[in-house]
């Protein structure tokens, strides 16, 4: 990376071979740092050892916080002027613009996988049941902070209804969208699944979520980033084991760009 | 403090041949030269693949909340093959160094990123592995400079050197780049010791404690370290404000190696032995 510090002080009619060498020796010499960088970056001892480093913070970060704390709650005064859509925001299948189209009155949400009692729930079921509201913020990987009120059933209260098994270990969130023809999906261990502000929220805002934010049901994970945010929620399915569920990462982005599965910082 | 006066060649023969001998001394001692190495490599790839985190959202803000739609006071962005960074409403043409370098659109180009071509992912592996090495170095550093007395007898400001005269001479003598000769080669200046102490007591600190505040699992457990930055936003911001010290920092340090004697600097900070530069004649 090291400038060689006289090439700014030839004159172009001067010497312009020498110039030429310099400067391809220079731009050689990037070129091959980086290449060699980059091949450092996808050795695969590289990424396990990276990956201690994933499991360490994961570890961390649950041994030293309270399991139950609670995300700040805002009041509405604090809430982000414009708060943006981000991801996907139509998952533009047929199936999906057919429930759109009927104010997603034939939906409902199937509950499966290591359960007592199966369930499917309707939207007007998931506006009957028991809800919680709370302001919070959402952050995403990028690195923007929005704040919003999210409004919908504790995901707890839907899993205790359906019996869950003591041996599931994960929540997986099975979506309506999908990029590039691989479906969304998004999955949670058992300390989120049951946390108090870890909701199946349909409204944002005071308002029926839209389609832009996840209609008619999205994720809220507030102790985790953007990603974890399920929106089009279809199915939520009980698991012991994330392996043979898609790219078995646990989520679209673990899959297929190698997020990170915990994403609590 | 270990000292030698008599050249006994135990730090190698100097190649450059300083002949009338001034004495070498063993100056830097192992768990220093240890700590430099190791806080210098994981520094280097934080800086580094911090850039590429920052290019995923190179905008800053202030407060709770901050996206696209927000005020940033600082932006990082191009248009067309037109880099700029926009500043407090201020904007400076970039092109070539930020903004839009290298035939790409990124914040920071791919010399300075880990990895070089766009990953949030891989660059935020690198960024939490090395942030590990940090922490755990910064900590067995600190502990080390109390109990050795590192910190006392040659971090802390001596008496004398508090003084605002004594500071003045002492930034005179930076600029004119005469640096201390002889027997007052044998400790670090004020300004280098304020340097030091800056990195250890405020950009390390610092930069570890608003990195923790990015975790939203660390903000629900600790819900007032985030809150003494005044919100997520504003502790990113304070991260790569630190950052922007870090690199500073290295620019002045590397500047200082480089006017001070580069070999002599190195052997010091590798083998501990260093040559004092021989007294200047009034």
């Amino acid at each position: 990376m090291s400038k060689d510090p006289n090439s700014g002080l030839i004159l172009p009619a001067e010497r312009p071979t020498s110039l030429v060498t310099r400067r391809n020796a220079l731009i050689g010499g990037a070129g091959l740092l980086l290449a060699g960088c980059d091949q450092i970056n996808a050795s695969p001892t590289v990424k396990s050892v990276l990956s201690l480093g994933e499991q360490a913070t994961h570890g961390a970060q649950r041994l030293v916080t309270d399991r139950n704390a609670l995300a700040r709650e805002f009041s509405r005064a604090d809430m982000s002027p414009v708060f943006r859509e981000n991801g996907n925001r139509n998952p533009g299948t047929p199936e999906y613009a057919a429930l759109a189209a009927n104010k997603f009155a034939d939906w409902t949400l199937v509950v499966d996988g290591m359960v007592a009692q199966p369930l499917r729930i309707s939207l007007a079921q998931m506006m009957a049941a028991p809800r919680r509201t709370q302001i919070t913020r959402h952050d995403c990987v990028e690195g923007w902070s929005a704040i919003g009120e999210w409004s919908g059933v504790p995901l707890g209260l839907i899993l205790r209804r359906a019996g869950m098994s003591g041996n599931a270990k994960y929540v997986v969130f099975h979506c309506a969208d999908s990029t590039n023809g691989a479906p969304y999906y998004e999955s949670i261990d058992m300390i989120d699944a049951f946390h108090p502000q870890t909701i199946l929220a349909t409204h944002m805002n005071g308002e029926l979520l839209t389609v832009g934010h996840g209609a008619p049901l999205r994720l809220r994970v507030e102790r985790q980033l953007g990603y974890k945010q399920a929106k089009y929620v279809m199915r939520v399915e009980a698991v012991a084991s994330l392996e043979g569920i898609h790219g078995g990462g646990g989520g679209y982005w673990e899959d297929h760009r190698g997020y990170q599965w915990f994403a609590g910082i | 403090m270990a000292t030698h006066f008599a050249d006994s060649g135990a730090g190698g023969p100097d190649a450059q041949a300083d002949v009338d001998a001034s004495p070498l001394i063993y100056r830097t001692k192992l768990p220093v030269r240890i700590w430099h190495w190791i806080n210098a490599l994981s520094i280097f790839v934080m800086l580094m693949s911090g850039m590429m985190i920052f290019n995923a959202h190179p905008r800053l803000y202030w407060g709770q909340y901050g996206a696209n739609l927000d005020t940033p006071w600082l932006v990082i962005d191009h248009r067309g093959t037109s880099g700029y960074l926009q500043v407090l409403g201020i904007e400076i043409p970039t092109t070539g160094v930020l903004g839009y370098a290298q035939g790409t659109a990124n914040a920071f180009p791919p010399l300075v990123t880990i990895p070089s071509t766009y990953s949030l992912a891989d660059a935020r592996q690198w960024h939490f592995a090395f942030a590990w090495v940090l922490l755990i170095s910064a900590t067995l550093f600190m502990t080390y400079n109390i109990v050795s007395g590192h910190l006392r007898h040659d971090l802390v400001l001596k008496r004398e050197e508090r003084s605002l005269s004594h500071l003045w001479h002492d930034i005179k003598e930076h600029a004119r780049l005469r640096f201390p000769t002889g027997e007052a080669a044998r400790a670090y200046n004020p300004l280098q010791k304020i340097a030091y102490l800056g990195v250890l007591f405020v950009l390390i600190p610092v930069v570890i404690l608003t990195g923790c505040t990015m975790s939203p699992t660390l903000n629900a457990a600790f819900p007032w370290l985030v809150e003494l930055f005044g919100g997520r936003p504003s502790a990113r911001s304070i991260h790569f404000l630190c950052a922007t010290g870090f690199a500073g920092f290295i620019t002045v340090h590397l500047l200082a190696v480089v006017l001070a004697g580069p070999f002599n600097e190195l052997r010091s900070i590798i083998t501990g032995w260093y040559r004092l530069p021989k007294e200047r004649s009034k």
